[in-house]
């Protein structure tokens, strides 16, 4: 699997997303699954799936799929 | 609306070193700008403020801010923004038969709570993400559906931690074996953990003294908070729980800290010196309970809590039920700057509320 492909794996395994929700334009707080709770479920899986250890800040500014992708390239996770 | 950079610049206040008269500028300006929003975007906060006779116009000092007692989030919808930017309602289940307190978030004011908590806590336990024990069990947070104070709690406070894990099982007792074994996986690394006063007191501190076994846990933080009532029906004060909690833990780094739902986010942490402490985004005002006027350093009375968070209900200023007294100014051992104060109970007969803890 891609790293890409992982990294959406991450969303529809912590969110338990059907096939046809686009995951591009998650946000958090856009779906009930991604609130306080899901996001740190998100966050632990994203830890685990890329073995990186993220920053208390990242965490927070953690807001979109989008977003998320420019934090990882802090930890060298390139998708 | 709340304009982003106001936000941001609200952020890059020091969180513990300004001098008092520096914050009051501060927050002084900060406080008149959400009570004219609240006056505006609020009509039944409105309709308190000018039945009280508040002078919002214009605010000479911080004993000028209008309050509205905390009771009143029990009684009446208070938000600020339209139903359809509201992301979150956490609540503070009052005892049976009790109205909870309901507070209304929209994105702004949630993410403000986190990063304003997220600077306070940085000051006492750094900036590492540490490993961290929950002295809960795993349900209290599952159940997304009960968004209770306590599950707030520990959400928040979990971004502090990473390989987090949970030290009591479904029934509320503790699994020493899991503990043994985190800490095993830990050895040589700070820890930290996190739970509700009266939690740890009977389901860790009680549950250890009662197998008559003590956990290697020297390296440890204890934050905990929620609310001193049911301890001190057992005659516990903050002493004998920090004696005890090292006698069955090896922990001496204990902190406990006080706050409220209706100010999630700016809590009041205790320091090495065992003083409660405002930080940047906060401030207390201890008021007569019979005339309400404000009262000096070392008198007791109501404490009224000011805090910069909430944009989407009026809860920038409150006063609550507690009984207190500020202890100084500024000039803390601990060397943090800001009011630093104790707590002294409840004022008796007040409508009785679990702080935020639904839990009995």
């Amino acid at each position: 699997m891609s790293n890409i492909e992982k990294y959406k794996q991450a969303f529809v395994e912590s969110f338990s997303l059907s096939s046809d929700v686009n995951v591009q334009e998650l946000a958090y707080q856009s779906i009930a699954e991604w609130d306080s709770v899901g996001h740190m479920g998100l966050i632990a899986n994203l830890e685990e799936v890329f073995d990186i250890m993220m920053d208390m800040e990242d965490i927070i500014d953690f807001g979109s799929y989008e977003i998320g992708i420019d934090i990882l390239k802090k930890y060298q996770v390139d998708l | 609306m709340l304009e982003q950079q106001s936000l941001a610049s609200l952020l890059e206040w020091p969180v513990f070193s300004m001098s008092s008269a520096e914050k009051e500028q501060l927050l002084l300006t900060e406080m008149q700008r959400l009570t004219d929003l609240h006056m505006e975007a609020c009509a039944p906060y409105n309709s308190v403020v000018t039945k009280l006779h508040f002078e919002s116009q214009d605010l000479q000092s911080l004993t000028d801010i209008p309050y509205i007692p905390v009771q009143l989030f029990k009684h009446q919808r208070l938000a600020s923004v339209p139903e359809q930017d509201i992301v979150k309602t956490m609540m503070s289940s009052g005892t049976s038969g009790h109205n909870p307190s309901k507070i209304f978030l929209d994105k702004n004011t949630a993410a403000l709570q986190i990063k304003i908590l997220a600077q306070i806590m940085g000051d006492f336990i750094g900036k590492k993400r540490l490993p961290m024990l929950i002295i809960d069990c795993k349900a209290t947070v599952t159940d997304r559906y009960r968004f209770s104070a306590r599950t707030a709690g520990i959400l928040g406070f979990s971004m502090f931690g990473r390989d987090v894990e949970y030290a009591l099982d479904d029934d509320m007792s503790l699994n020493v074996d899991r503990v043994r074994a985190f800490l095993e996986k830990h050895e040589g690394e700070n820890i930290l953990l996190f739970g509700f006063t009266f939690i740890i007191w009977q389901h860790l501190v009680r549950a250890l003294e009662k197998l008559d076994e003590c956990l290697p846990l020297a390296n440890g933080i204890l934050i905990h908070g929620g609310g001193w009532k049911k301890l001190l029906n057992e005659a516990v004060d903050n002493n004998e729980f920090k004696e005890r909690v090292g006698a069955s833990t090896e922990i001496n780094k204990i902190h406990n800290y006080y706050g409220m739902v209706e100010q999630t986010g700016s809590i009041f942490m205790e320091c090495e010196e065992g003083h409660l402490h405002t930080s940047a985004w906060s401030d207390i005002i201890i008021r007569d309970p019979y005339d309400f006027s404000p009262l000096p350093i070392g008198e007791s009375g109501l404490i009224q809590l000011l805090s910069v968070i909430p944009h989407s209900y009026p809860g920038h200023s409150i006063l609550s039920e507690d009984v207190g007294e500020i202890l100084g100014i500024d000039d803390c051992p601990c060397g943090r700057h800001g009011t630093y104060f104790k707590i002294e109970g409840r004022l008796e007969q007040a409508e009785v509320r679990g702080c935020s803890d639904s839990y009995t």
